[in-house]
């Protein structure tokens, strides 16, 4: 195998579990050492660069970091990552001063549609740069689905007016309660580019006999859920079936506990296993009362005196065939009838364009959607930038915010007339902790606590009052033994060959046996010979320089829990501790050089 | 040294015995010892050495007399039985122990100045008395705990850290165990596992005495250039003359190898060594012809390892005094009271 080039960003970023599985790539470690130090403003600081909606997300995240925490593979459970972001933006001081400082107007113009996250994102990196920013949005406030479908017990109100409106604080001219239907007539205004951040703003629908009969009680759960939201619908009835599977589901049936329904299911499709809800929200609904029955394919919406009573639903049970694809098939037992007085209806949600002229130089695909570059965000129009749901299709807030990120990085090369494939690289420092003999800059003491549950609300009062947030977070005890899990990964062992005596000191310490020395060989052969065979391919293997024996040091990054034993117990400081800072390249680097 | 313990986390796939337990299990509290020393490489080949015998630790004594080695029986096995004696009383202990309670397995650990200087005698003494223990000294040819003098092991050709010549001449503690007549004599190296693990394997199964000097490596003194107990000197003039494979006697062996070329020797329970010969000219069998083999080589600035002689014939101590098969130490009144015929016997052959 040839020797592990460190140089290049992403080796060591892979090590970083969860910065790596973070679509805005979040310094995570680093936010999480300074909470355990109280310093709660600098961590809020570090999130709000990254990933502009703190308090937000630190409520509502899907949270792709935390199955890619390495302490899942070392014990069970991941740090709380997104929880502790929160403990950062519940216990932050004043940030006002800290805000980027707004240029001069450069004279350029962008439109934002959609006043979501990615439009949001964009607003927030291009305003300080001195463009002149303008947001539509069809609602009368910003903050797009995390208004409108995102219930306010899972995130209050205060929250999300308060980040949403430090963007629009930016200078920003915003256009709400403004209905776009013709992307030409934005164009027309002369912007020099427009940014889409329209969602995937469409539920689908469910056409099964008895549909449309029952129209005033079958509601799309998008569309029920920005309802709610708004203050327009107040009751449900008190049977109610949520259909779908999904975390748009799992806030229709808790916002039902709290509109008056008693009786609420969630009946899906799918097998319990295979649902797309996060399994935190499938458990907190399952703690509010809500029954989930699974493998129960819906068949019609029975009427009587045409009015809804119910729904029948066949049974099923998954079949796998070879390459593990499912197929759902019928059990062949008697349909099943449920009553119910009302249905909310979330089997996913799609994209919709319906107020982008087809004849503007901008593509469609064969499945109806705009056709757009993975790494610029650009359309086939020139001027014409796409992010969030409205890009590829339904994702979340993170992903939003990363496309937000990189659209904005286009639009300033577009308007500075570069090329925009010319972007900048990451921001990476590698930096030693070592401070004394034994002695690092970082606590290296491994915690071997459980993972931390966040209190939550007295249930019946959190289901009487459909503002009451649920979830109470972490008070600054909780958070700081829950940031003292975090296994520190940003701080990287490095080994530098040239020093190694070859004494076995750090195979000997490793308290996970990740460290070897041995011959080389290429690397399937290296997977199995090393002290634990490294089946996890997705995990790197760090090879080294041939040392004097001609052996090389393999080191599996796989179970790694950065104690620096290995640096301590080093005679030579072969190994080390280093500080891997990887920051993602914004507009504003790229106005102000790396 | 560090001050942090040890993470309990262990890898999940670590491998178990067959007691059901990992290597972690037989491990010790956290050295204290300088960031590098050979001696933690020893603890660390005792330990996967145990592991794999599936030993349990309880059954298990550990002794050690005083210097940088004998502290290192904390860091291992923190489940065993342990004496940490007076200086250079380690073998006196280990022999007393020995005889109360042969049930055990006894493994000394001593240094170059615990053995060969202080120790000298008492060493000597349980070497031809066959003692059934595994005698381990980590040498590395310097008084590390006193700050670097040289040690009786020191070669004379080796300089000290400030360039200061060594006047007197070193005693080779393996040659002096095949002279008293130790049954099983190896060299082993600290920076070289896969040679010491299976010597320790094989010495704990022997029955005798057995004796493993382990050139471990100071790295604080005696590990420059100049010095023949460096990490480099040792790997750049080691000569290996046997290779021991330790075979469990429930394995079979796969391997082939031409003929001449292996020797299987079956020990006493049941296990076989199989010794691979990495020099046609080596006996293990002949304690003359290894000790001038040894001194030869030692002449041309080499440092012969490995298995260095066999003797699987011996009787040890207990035997050799007719002892009862049960430990000494489980005998109670009336198996140690003589019977009034025995008695009456006994003090009439006195009259």
């Amino acid at each position: 195998m040839r020797p592990t080039d460190i140089t290049d960003p992403q080796y060591f970023h892979k090590v970083v579990d969860c910065q790596w599985a973070c679509p805005a790539h979040t310094p995570v470690p680093e936010y999480i050492r300074m909470i355990a130090q109280g310093r709660y403003t600098d961590a809020y600081m570090v999130n709000w660069e990254s990933n502009v909606f703190p308090g937000i997300l630190g409520r509502t995240c899907d949270r792709p970091c935390e199955p890619a925490c390495r302490r899942v593979r070392v014990e069970d459970k991941p740090v709380a990552i997104c929880r502790l972001k929160r403990v950062a933006a519940d216990y932050r001081g004043d940030i006002e001063h800290l805000m980027p400082e707004i240029a001069a107007p450069n004279g350029k113009r962008v439109a934002c549609i959609g006043a979501g996250p990615a439009s949001l994102t964009v607003a927030r990196d291009l305003a300080p740069l001195g463009y002149h920013v303008v947001v539509y949005d069809r609602d009368a406030k910003g903050g797009g689905m995390m208004r409108s479908q995102i219930p306010a017990f899972r995130l209050p109100q205060s929250v999300l007016d308060e980040e949403v409106d430090r963007i629009l604080d930016f200078g920003i001219e915003t256009r709400l309660d403004t209905d776009v239907t013709s992307l030409q007539s934005v164009l027309d205004e002369g912007y020099d580019a427009v940014f889409v951040g329209t969602g995937a703003p469409r539920g689908r629908d469910l056409q099964i006999p008895g549909r449309d009969e029952v129209a005033d009680n079958f509601h799309i759960g998008i569309d029920w859920l920005m309802s709610v939201a708004f203050g327009h619908t107040d009751t449900v009835g008190r049977r109610v079936i949520v259909l779908g599977g999904g975390n748009t589901a799992m806030d229709c049936c808790r916002t039902a506990m709290r509109l008056g329904g008693e009786d609420v299911k969630v009946i899906v499709r799918s097998p319990f296993e295979e649902m797309k809800a996060s399994p935190w929200e499938i458990e907190d609904a399952q703690r509010e009362d809500v029954e989930i029955l699974n493998n129960h394919v819906p068949l019609e919406f029975v009427r009587e005196n045409g009015r809804l009573v119910g729904v029948t639903f066949e049974k099923v049970r998954p079949v796998y065939d070879d390459t593990g694809r499912r197929r759902l098939v019928p059990t062949g037992e008697e349909p099943v009838f449920f009553p119910c007085d009302d249905v909310l209806c979330a089997i996913g949600q799609e994209n919709h364009f319906p107020w982008i002229e087809r004849d503007i130089g901008l593509e469609f695909d064969k499945w109806d959607m705009p056709v757009v570059d993975q790494v610029t965000f650009r359309s086939t129009h020139p001027r014409v930038f796409f992010g969030g749901d409205a890009a590829f299709g339904p994702e979340n807030i993170i992903w939003a915010v990363a496309h937000g990120h990189q659209a904005a990085i286009s639009i300033d090369l577009l308007c500075e007339g570069r090329d925009l494939t010319e972007r900048l690289a990451p921001h990476v420092t590698l930096v030693s902790q070592k401070m004394g003999m034994h002695e690092w800059s970082y606590h290296n003491v491994i915690s071997e606590d459980q993972r931390y549950l966040v209190p939550h609300a007295d249930k019946a009062l959190a289901l009487g009052d459909i503002r009451m947030e649920v979830e109470l977070g972490f008070d600054e005890r909780l958070g700081f033994e829950e940031a003292m899990r975090c296994l520190n990964c940003d701080i990287q062992t490095v080994f530098e060959t040239g020093r190694c005596i070859e004494c076995d000191a750090c195979v000997d310490v490793c308290p996970v046996d990740c460290i070897n020395f041995i011959n080389n060989a290429p690397e399937p052969e290296l997977r199995q010979r090393i002290r634990v065979p490294a089946l996890d391919e997705s995990q790197d293997l760090y090879v080294s320089d041939d040392l004097p024996t001609g052996r090389v040091m393999v080191k599996d990054e796989d179970v790694c829990l950065h104690c620096g034993l290995c640096a301590e117990r080093c005679p030579t400081a072969a190994w080390d501790m280093k500080k891997f800072i990887y920051e993602e390249a914004k507009a504003q680097n790229q106005r102000l050089g790396p | 040294m560090s001050f942090v313990s040890k993470p309990r986390f262990h890898h999940p796939r670590l491998p178990r015995n067959a007691l059901g337990l990992t290597r972690r299990d037989y491990e010790g509290a956290m050295s204290t010892l300088c960031a590098g020393c050979g001696h933690d490489s020893v603890s660390a080949a005792i330990i996967e050495a145990c592991f794999e015998l599936d030993l349990p630790a309880h059954r298990l004594a550990k002794l050690s007399g005083i210097g940088c080695s004998s502290k290192t029986p904390t860091y291992f096995l923190s489940k065993s039985h342990g004496f940490n004696s007076v200086h250079g009383r380690m073998a006196s202990v280990a022999t007393g122990a020995n005889l109360a309670n042969r049930d055990l397995t006894y493994v000394g650990v001593s240094g170059d100045g615990d053995t060969a200087s202080i120790g000298l005698g008492q060493f000597a003494h349980a070497v031809r008395r066959q003692v059934d223990m595994l005698y381990v000294v980590e040498n590395n040819g310097t008084y590390g705990l006193t700050k670097g003098q040289f040690s009786a092991t020191n070669d004379r050709v080796s300089v000290g850290r400030k360039g200061q010549r060594n006047a007197f001449e070193a005693i080779d503690l393996a040659v002096m165990a095949i002279q008293l007549g130790a049954s099983f004599v190896a060299r082993g190296f600290s920076g070289d596992k896969d040679q010491l693990v299976p010597l320790i394997k094989a010495a704990l199964t022997h029955r005798g005495f057995a004796f493993i000097d382990v050139i471990s490596p100071c790295v604080t003194f005696n590990n420059h250039f100049g010095s023949t107990k460096s990490f480099e000197f040792v790997r750049d003039h080691e000569h290996s003359v046997l290779a021991t494979d330790y075979v469990p006697y429930h394995e079979t062996i796969t391997a082939s190898y031409a003929e001449g070329e292996v020797i299987d020797v079956t020990l006493h329970n049941q296990c076989r060594l199989r010794l691979r010969k990495l020099d046609s000219d080596y006996d293990h069998g002949d304690p003359v012809g290894a000790v001038r083999y040894i001194m030869d080589r030692q002449a041309q600035g080499e440092v012969v390892t490995g298995l260095l002689y066999l003797d699987t014939g011996d009787d040890d101590l207990r035997e050799k005094l007719e002892l009862t098969s049960r430990p000494l130490n489980s005998l109670d009144e009336d198996a140690l009271r003589p019977s009034p015929e025995v008695l009456e016997s006994i003090n009439a052959s006195l009259r």
